[in-house]
């Protein structure tokens, strides 16, 4: 088991992304169902603004040796479908992993009973699953993790022009009434 | 200053600079992005141990993500009680086996749809996010700013996938 200061640290950590959630209105069933309904686009402004945020900040930072990026890896076998069929259950039970949490401490009752046991016995076929077939789960990953390792250029000059494209798409979606 | 404390919600661009300013803290702090669903995976061998015996805990996936308490379930463990917290403040919190919605369904609006529903839709999110490697937060924030090719991939199909059905049963 990891060390209590490490545990503590994950607890705070969560504990500020839950308060951040709730009062973001995103573990509100309403509101992720209208973003998939494209009718309310709060989650996409949540997740835009500190995408923005969060980029220069830790590129910053890890520039500086002050922190490790850990870019998660993946393939197209694994990437596409996983990413499809966590939308349709997102469409379905309307929360995400994190989001049902706040709904739980939002008090949620559906959330914690239902949607959870959905996502236990979920992940669980998934283990069952990678018993069987690890080999072709794992098989043909990608062999660049990043854009910038991809297009072997300077990750600034992904990330300057990434920003610019969503501050503009956040301008123009608050521009046409959203 | 006490408005904005009690407000029922604040402006997504507040929201969503402060959760990325959490981000820094958090690689800095504890050398780890923000995620959530690696979480479930854990307690799901425990969940499965309970039906199928102890022997699930041999299984290849668990024994590269054990069943046991670490930074990311204290993180899950934390947002509930951060979002209690700030329920409570802002006065949202209520019980509820009905989510309120503008989009009412019978998969929504009785306690049988919702039950289906929400468990089938669990068990989508929970083996999707395991396939794909990450969900909404791990996948779609931290995975995206950090330049992950597989990230962005999975940021689009989880809303495309998710607006398909959406517009199929909604």
């Amino acid at each position: 088991m990891e060390s209590k200061t490490r545990l503590i640290k994950g607890l705070a950590t969560g504990i500020v992304f839950g308060f951040l959630l709730q009062r973001g209105g995103v573990t509100d069933y309403n509101v992720l169902v209208g973003q998939l309904l494209l009718e309310d686009f709060t989650v996409a402004k949540i997740i835009l603004t500190a995408v923005v945020v969060g980029m220069l900040g830790v590129h910053f930072l890890s520039d500086r040796g002050l922190v490790e990026l850990k870019p998660k890896s993946g393939s197209l076998r694994r990437t596409i479908p996983g990413s499809l069929i966590f939308g349709a259950g997102f469409a379905l039970l309307g929360y995400c992993p994190g989001t049902i949490a706040g709904a739980i401490g939002q008090g949620s009752v559906d959330a914690l009973l239902f949607g959870l046991s959905g996502i236990f016995v979920g992940s669980f076929l998934f283990a069952a699953f990678y018993e069987r077939y690890d080999n072709l789960i794992e098989k043909n990953k990608f062999k660049f993790n990043t854009f910038p390792e991809l297009f072997k250029i300077n990750h600034w000059l992904v990330i300057v022009p990434l920003s610019a494209v969503i501050i503009i798409f956040l301008v123009w979606i608050e521009s046409i009434g959203f | 200053m006490l408005d904005f404390i009690f407000a029922d919600s604040w402006s997504p661009y507040i929201v969503g600079s402060l959760i990325g300013v959490l981000s820094w803290f958090s690689f800095i702090i504890s050398k780890k992005a923000l995620g959530t669903s690696t979480t479930f995976a854990r307690g799901s061998a425990k969940l499965g141990a309970v039906f199928f015996g102890a022997e699930v805990y041999d299984w290849k996936y668990y024994q590269k993500y054990k069943p046991e308490l670490e930074w990311q379930s204290m993180l899950v463990i934390g947002i509930v009680i951060g979002s209690f917290i700030s329920a409570v403040l802002s006065g949202e919190f209520n019980l509820s086996l009905i989510p309120l919605t503008d989009f009412e369904s019978i998969l929504n609006q009785n306690i049988l749809g919702r039950l289906f529903s929400a468990f089938v839709g669990g068990i989508f999110l929970g083996f999707g996010a395991r396939l794909a490697g990450g969900c909404t937060s791990g996948h779609g924030i931290s995975g995206t700013f950090q330049l992950s090719i597989a990230s962005w991939i999975s940021l689009i199909g989880f809303f495309v996938g998710g607006a398909v059905t959406a517009f199929i049963i909604l």
